[in-house]
């Protein structure tokens, strides 16, 4: 149920921080990275360069933030090992 | 008691608004606005007030500087007009969509094409719809009185919108008067500290101006206009309040001698003292005319002017700007539709008249009060809109 006018707080604030993580930024993706873990040599340049802070890091290799993912491409740009491939979703 | 000192339009505006202790000033000079600006950096070189004085590159960035320290809760004002006004346009939403209560001193001034430096109205009627408090002034007294009675209004938790304190260019901005002003200490006991609900501070994050699309965004401007109806209601008990203060009262309308007046010529700022001095004029020829001078411009009292003008015969309404190709111009538009919605037709001219400093004479004003006392009798008008004043 969405606020109406008179309980929305005033000017449109958000008044706490950190709301981004609440938003589902990865409906606007159209093509998504998929990551392979076996040629993954975790270097972390995909996670340096996400501008999205998507990339989860594992243990052994990276994954991907689904929920927030956009889906730019930059993470497949930068792979050295080329261990990331953009699929249609 | 309130000692008199003479000021110029443009100094009592800088003078009130260092009574009113602002935290913050970000302004770029214009004409005729200048003087404010410079006075008010004199303030802060000689150490009379600890206000930061942001020096910025133009009126866009001096509006952006004022909405962003409004958002920390700091008290902030400003002065500009015409071409800067106009670069502020796109920042002037923004500072009443973020419920930012800043003051702004707008000493009315053409707009370009072709270049002028003079008053007419056309540059806050450019942004009417801004979503800030006008208020039009008609002499220094009044402007000196309504910076600080702005602050008062804007910055009330109910209301929290942005004013404009509106005043003639060179024929106010310039000239000089006997101003009578408070003692600082009576305007920090009328204006308080402000108040803040919401405000910008590292260590409680909030985020002001988000992305609001479809799904929010219109209830948020529904929320800004009952801001302005409160702003409506508001406004009587801060003019009462500093009445009590001052003795000068700003009760919505100054009316003169409309009781029994057949026709009426309302206007704003100051061509009213004019209009005023043509009427007793006449009245003493036993012709029945009266003035009405609104304050306030947005939001407009329809209810007061309704009351003030329910049982005159004819109107002239005075606007100093011109609005392209509309029926009526913006002052002439509200006062109609004022009249319409309560089912009063009488006969209205519209007066487009002083525009790029244009004087009207006496003579004019005359001709325009008895150009009404026609219409009173034949219930008729020859023009909707007539220009005065212009080489036919």
């Amino acid at each position: 149920m969405k606020l109406n006018w008179k309980e929305i707080p005033i000017g449109g604030v958000i008044p706490k921080g950190g709301t981004a993580v609440e938003y589902r930024s990865g409906d606007w993706r159209t093509f998504k990275p998929v990551i392979d873990a076996n040629k993954c040599v975790n270097c972390l340049i995909c996670w340096i360069y996400c501008p999205d802070a998507s990339i989860i890091r594992l243990e052994k290799h990276v994954d991907v933030d689904y929920y927030h993912c956009k889906g730019c491409g930059i993470c497949a740009e930068e792979c050295p090992v080329k261990a990331i491939t953009m699929v249609e979703e | 008691m309130s000692k008199t000192i003479g000021l110029s339009g443009d100094e009592a505006a800088a003078y009130a608004a260092k009574q009113s202790k602002v935290d913050v000033v970000a302004a770029y000079p214009i004409t005729p606005q200048t003087i404010i600006v410079e006075r008010f950096s004199e303030y802060v070189a000689n150490g009379e007030v600890e206000t930061e004085f942001i020096c910025v590159e133009s009126e866009h960035s001096a509006m952006s500087a004022c909405i962003g320290a409004s958002l920390t809760g700091a008290r902030v004002f400003t002065a500009t007009c015409s071409q800067g006004l106009a670069l502020m346009h796109e920042m002037l939403y923004i500072a009443s969509g973020l419920r930012c209560p800043i003051v702004m001193a707008v000493t009315n001034r053409a707009l370009s094409a072709p270049i002028n430096i003079h008053c007419d109205h056309s540059d806050m009627m450019g942004s009417r719809d801004c979503g800030w408090i006008q208020v039009f002034c008609e002499n220094i007294q009044e402007v000196y009185d309504w910076i600080i009675q702005a602050f008062k209004l804007s910055e009330d938790l109910n209301v929290l919108l942005p004013t404009a304190v509106n005043f003639d260019g060179f024929t106010i901005s310039h000239s000089m008067e006997d101003v009578k002003v408070l003692k600082d200490e009576e305007i920090e006991k009328f204006l308080s500290i402000r108040k803040v609900k919401y405000k910008l501070d590292p260590n409680e994050p909030m985020t002001f101006g988000a992305l609001t699309l479809p799904d929010y965004y219109f209830e948020v401007k529904r929320q800004q206009e009952e801001a302005m109806r409160r702003a409506y209601e508001k406004y009587i008990s801060v003019v009462k309040e500093y009445e009590k203060l001052s003795g000068r009262s700003y009760n919505y309308l100054h009316e003169f001698m409309l009781d029994d007046a057949e026709t009426v010529i309302v206007c704003l700022g100051s061509t009213a003292g004019l209009v005023r001095q043509v009427a007793k004029k006449l009245r003493n020829e036993g012709k029945k005319v009266g003035v009405l001078k609104p304050w306030l411009f947005r939001p407009f009292p329809s209810k007061e002017v309704f009351k003030a003008l329910e049982n005159v015969k004819s109107l002239a309404v005075l606007d100093r700007t011109l609005s392209f190709g509309a029926p009526l111009g913006p002052l002439c538009s509200d006062v109609v539709a004022t009249l319409f919605n309560e089912e009063k037709a009488i006969p209205v001219v519209n007066i487009v008249y002083g525009l790029g400093g244009r004087e009207v004479t006496p003579g004019e004003i005359e001709e325009v009060f008895n150009l009404g006392l026609k219409a009173a009798k034949t219930g008729e008008i020859e023009e909707r809109i007539k220009f005065v004043g212009v080489r036919e």
